[in-house]
């Protein structure tokens, strides 16, 4: 049952940073994170004695109430006793969904540890290499907890040497993975040990589990729990071995305090200077030093707007104080520090660092965001700019069915835009529909699901899901002459593939826009081998990774046309020449201008055009091609199924990566354009009798085959409203 | 055979054109107007339909700036283009001129009266004393040109006009007052003296028109009078002649113990 306690004696506990501890869930769909989550909260979340109270005369909802509030909350708070110590653990939200994994990298940012859920029938699969490759990133250490151990013993019938030779195979696979992705100081030390208490073993469905020195301290055997199965006899289970107790048991000991995880954390995840007071104040997790907050949460709440959740790395966060957000670019006044008891927001005054706040009154702030007081703006270095794995890759057009609905509509898209910033909403200026842009078609369905459980069930329209292209070249080409409509203005702009190595610090946001440009090009000439003269004019990186580079020397007036060049370059690879689907990889360098020297007569109206022509010359004698996004499938099939497999990928463009076997079970990794996946579950579910099941992810970006470029390139045209044949460079060169 | 026909029409209204202008314009069979690299707003189009006898068309930026359909009519018709001032002063349309002599298309120019002309004659500050203008543009296309053409001129004694932005289409124009505004902020950044609460500068109002109003002071002062309605624009006087000086007094109401001061 949660712990009722008072709010004071937790704060006491928050400020003794060595019996804090910040986690989070780290799994596959289905795999039990859910469950997991619930029965942590329900065994030990941590209540607050006057919501207790109230909680007791509807006590009946309460763990209903509860139940639905993990679904939402930014974070939980739960307490555990161990020798006679108690530990205040926040549980960070991180969804599991396979189409969130922007999510997951923000969660992991302000959590140490993370509990890694494995099924125990499914094993390590694609998506639980992909978590442990991100907490690597963040450098959040894993422990295991390996769930469904009911299902070997009742579904499978595994005898115990089965059953410990799949746990074995787990626990190897699962090593395997820290010993790829981990910092070589750390591939060893984070490894786990069964018998060191750091894998658990259990089923969230049942609400038992036990780690190795639990079950030798009360001198029992693993074929006690299949005996306890054998008689059906869960109770016993439950009662002898509480899951949360083996959990947090793990957590409260493998996992570090945040003064511990800050030593090695900060020099990774922040790239400013270690020596600077801020710096030294986060490595030392100082509530003394500078406030820098980590937002990993922001939650529109109905009567009090958005809340915002984050962990503080150093410094003391103080009711009515004023804070700066480093990527907003704007300041609010804090109306609220609050808590978190259990799923619940308790209002205090100061929340202290290493601990996880809320905040009430920011309005501009979302989540990834790095908040500091307003005297500290200059000196931060922002936590680097989020790195996603996965982009939009799937749009759909939304409509109410009645146009009375629009304003709650708009009211629910713009909320679902705050909380979820891999969710792209935009608004077609030309049929005024909404376009929801998302990681692909699930990620678009849940949207969908949540827009109606907000707005009561809103009937609305949509269009079938149209699939996100990118437009790219294949040589270097230029320079190209760009004259503005007065012709008083001539820019020379020639275009180049990005290089492979350039694309992927951009991506892993190594390099982006904000940083100091001497730093970029130190990177981009060692580990990309770029020209330090060309590394160092970079004017603008775009978000679909394109860089726009000032390879002039000493022009007049080149500075003065800056900010209207950036914003053309911005403008033009968000919509490129083929169908006005985004350019990807493009290297735009300016080489000469012509610039007239009166400002009127080089006014955005004129500099903006001169520079469109040019580039798009440019690309489009650069032998464009268009890209799809390709996911990556992790099937897992029974092997008489698997021509059922095989045969849908073949009629999908679909490609097989590897087969493995794994008793009677094949795994299927493959690829496949996400412009078939529409129908795949349907058509996989009929092919292999239900049998199959699978995970996706975004994979990469591939050359369209040349034999459906031609139409689908007209397709997108038509279906944007324009001629159906694409320019031609000369369509861009004026006389 | 057909010909363009550049006509200025002077700053104030449709009065200004010369009669050479007008016979051309008389003798067009297409009359374009272009009213965006200017402001004109006491010209009637209806009068000025009426003086010519012909329809006018107006054109925007967009379809002077491409020209190509302009040039195509003028291959074989006799085409005018009505444009505030003297149509050359405002550089852009060079460039239409370039593209029909290369096409062997007649070209004629009726010249008119241009503030170029007016600022001297209304202020007294001579023709060839003037250094190179610019135009102080709106924050969204912010530039420190004028600044910088300033400091120049005035190291040469040299006085200076300044244009004033506007933007037709958004019924946006630039104010005297603005101008001086942005000035004084590039100065309170730049900070190299170039400005200072006493530096002289005459602001003109509606050049050429009954309504004429030309006003000097020093910029702390003139920064806050009333010049009315647009269209505006500032002169910063280089080292001054003692006629130039005199004009000052009489013409834009300086104050003589200023000039004497300064």
């Amino acid at each position: 049952m949660p712990k009722y306690r008072q709010t004071e004696d937790i704060i006491k506990l928050m400020k003794n940073k060595e019996y804090v501890r910040n986690i989070g869930t780290l799994a596959h769909v289905d795999h039990g994170k859910t469950t997991l989550s619930d029965s942590l909260l329900a065994g030990a979340g941590l209540i607050s004695q006057k919501i207790a109270a109230q909680a007791l005369a509807l006590d009946y909802v309460e763990i209903e109430q509860l139940r639905q509030m993990t679904v939402k909350a930014a974070n939980v708070s739960l307490l555990h006793e161990w020798n006679d110590q108690s530990y205040v653990i926040n549980l960070v939200d991180t969804p599991g969904h396979v189409d969130f994994t922007g999510h997951v990298t923000r969660s992991l940012r302000v959590m140490d540890g993370g509990i890694c859920v494995v099924d125990s029938v499914e094993g390590v699969m694609t998506q639980t290499e992909t978590v442990i490759r991100q907490s690597m990133e963040e450098r959040v250490r894993p422990l295991l907890y390996i769930n469904k151990i009911d299902r070997l013993i009742k579904e499978l019938r595994l005898n115990p040497q089965e059953i410990l030779d799949r746990l074995m195979k787990i626990i190897k696979d699962f090593n395997t993975l820290i010993d790829t992705y981990a910092d070589p100081e750390f591939k060893d030390k984070w490894k786990v040990n069964p018998s060191r208490g750091q894998v658990a073993f259990g089923s969230a469905l049942h609400k038992w589990g036990f780690t190795i020195p639990i079950i030798q301290s009360k001198g029992m055997k693993f074929s006690d729990i299949i005996d306890a199965y054998n008689r059906n006899d869960v109770e016993y289970l439950q009662k002898e071995f509480p899951l949360h107790v083996a959990i947090l048991d793990m957590v409260v000991n493998h996992i570090p305090n945040p003064i511990e995880a800050q030593k090695y954390r900060i020099p990774k995840i922040w790239r400013g200077d270690l020596n600077s007071p801020i710096g030294q104040a986060m490595l030392n997790c100082d509530e003394n030093g500078p406030l820098v907050i980590c937002v990993n949460k922001v939650v529109v709440d109905p009567h009090a707007g958005p809340v915002v959740t984050g962990r503080v790395f150093s410094g003391t966060v103080r009711e009515g104080e004023v804070l700066y957000g480093l990527m907003a670019k704007s300041e609010g006044r804090i109306q609220q520090v609050s808590l978190y008891m259990g799923p619940y927001r308790e209002v205090t005054n100061e929340i202290s660092s290493g601990n996880i706040v809320a905040l009430l009154g920011l309005e501009n702030i979302r989540a990834g965001e790095t908040l500091v007081r307003p005297e500290d703006k200059d000196r931060m270095v922002p936590f680097e700019k989020m790195k996603y794995i996965s982009e939009p890759v799937v749009t759909i057009a939304i409509e109410p069915k009645f146009n009375r609905d629009l304003p709650k509509l708009v009211d629910a898209l713009h909320k679902m835009a705050i909380e979820d910033p891999t969710l792209s909403i935009k608004i077609n200026q030309e049929t005024g529909e909404y376009l929801i842009a998302g990681m692909g078609s699930l990620h678009l369905e849940i949207a969908l699901w949540d827009l109606k459980q907000r707005t009561g069930g809103l009937e609305i329209v949509t269009s079938p899901p149209i699939v996100v292209y990118r437009e790219a070249i294949t040589k270097s080409v230029g320079p190209f002459e760009g004259k503005s409509p007065n012709k008083h203005n001539r820019l020379y702009v020639s275009v180049e593939p990005l290089d492979e190595k350039a694309m992927e610090l951009i991506q892993k946001g190594i390099i982006h826009e904000d940083m100091e440009s001497r730093e970029r090009a130190k990177i981009l000439r060692e580990q990309a081998g770029w020209d330090t003269d060309i590394a160092r004019g970079i004017w603008a990186i775009d978000s679909y990774i394109n860089v726009l580079v000032d390879a002039t020397k000493g022009l007049q007036y080149m500075r003065e046309i800056k900010d209207t060049v950036i914003q053309a370059f911005r403008l033009n690879v968000a919509e490129g020449p083929l169908c006005r689907e985004p350019i990807r990889g493009l290297l735009v360098k300016i080489v000469d201008a012509m610039i007239h020297e009166d400002p009127a007569h080089r006014g955005p109206a004129q500099i903006m055009p001169a520079m469109r022509d040019a580039m798009f010359q440019g690309v489009l004698t650069a032998n464009p091609i268009l890209l799809e996004p390709i996911l990556k499938l992790d099937i897992r099939v029974p092997q008489e199924h698997l021509g059922g497999v095989t045969r849908v990928l073949a009629g999908k463009r679909g490609r097989i990566i590897s087969l493995n076997q794994s008793g009677n079970t094949m795994n299927v990794i493959a690829e496949i354009p996400v412009a078939e996946t529409f129908d795949l579950s349907d058509q996989l579910r009929s092919a292999t009798a239900g049998k199959a099941f699978w995970g996706m992810e975004f994979a990469r970006w591939a050359p369209v085959p040349s034999n459906m470029a031609k139409d689908l390139i007209k397709k997108i045209r038509e279906r944007k409203g324009l001629p159906p044949e694409p320019p031609k460079p000369e369509d861009f060169m004026s006389m | 055979m057909g010909s363009l026909n550049f006509i200025g029409l002077g700053t104030y209204d449709e009065k200004g054109m010369t009669l050479y202008g007008l016979e051309l314009a008389r003798n067009c069979e297409i009359i374009f107007l272009e009213h965006y690299t200017s402001l004109m707003p006491y010209l009637n189009l209806e009068s000025l339909e009426r003086i010519i006898g012909k329809k006018i068309i107006i054109i925007d930026r967009k379809y002077l700036e491409d020209g190509s359909a302009i040039l195509r009519n003028a291959m074989e018709k006799d085409v005018a283009i009505l444009i505030p001032g003297d149509p050359f002063i405002a550089t852009t349309h060079i460039d239409l001129r370039i593209r029909a002599e290369k096409q062997n298309i007649k070209v004629r120019v009726a010249h008119a009266p241009s503030i170029i002309s007016i600022v001297p004659g209304e202020t007294g500050l001579q023709n060839y004393k003037f250094g190179k203008s610019a135009t102080i543009t709106f924050p969204d296309n912010y530039s420190e040109v004028p600044y910088d053409t300033l400091k120049q001129n005035l190291s040469l004694g040299l006085h200076t006009l300044l244009f004033l932005d506007i933007k037709v289409d958004e019924g946006k124009y630039m104010t005297a007052n603005d101008g001086m505004a942005i000035l004084m902020e590039i100065e309170n950044r730049r900070k190299e003296g170039i400005i200072k609460s006493n530096t002289l500068v005459i602001g003109i109002a509606r050049a050429g028109g009954p309504n004429q109003l030309i006003k000097g002071d020093v910029i702390e002062k003139l920064i806050c009078f009333d010049f009315g309605p647009p269209p505006h624009c500032l002169v910063f006087p280089g080292r001054l002649h003692f006629m130039e000086a005199e004009a000052l007094v009489m013409l834009a109401k300086v104050d003589r113990e200023l000039l004497k001061v300064i």
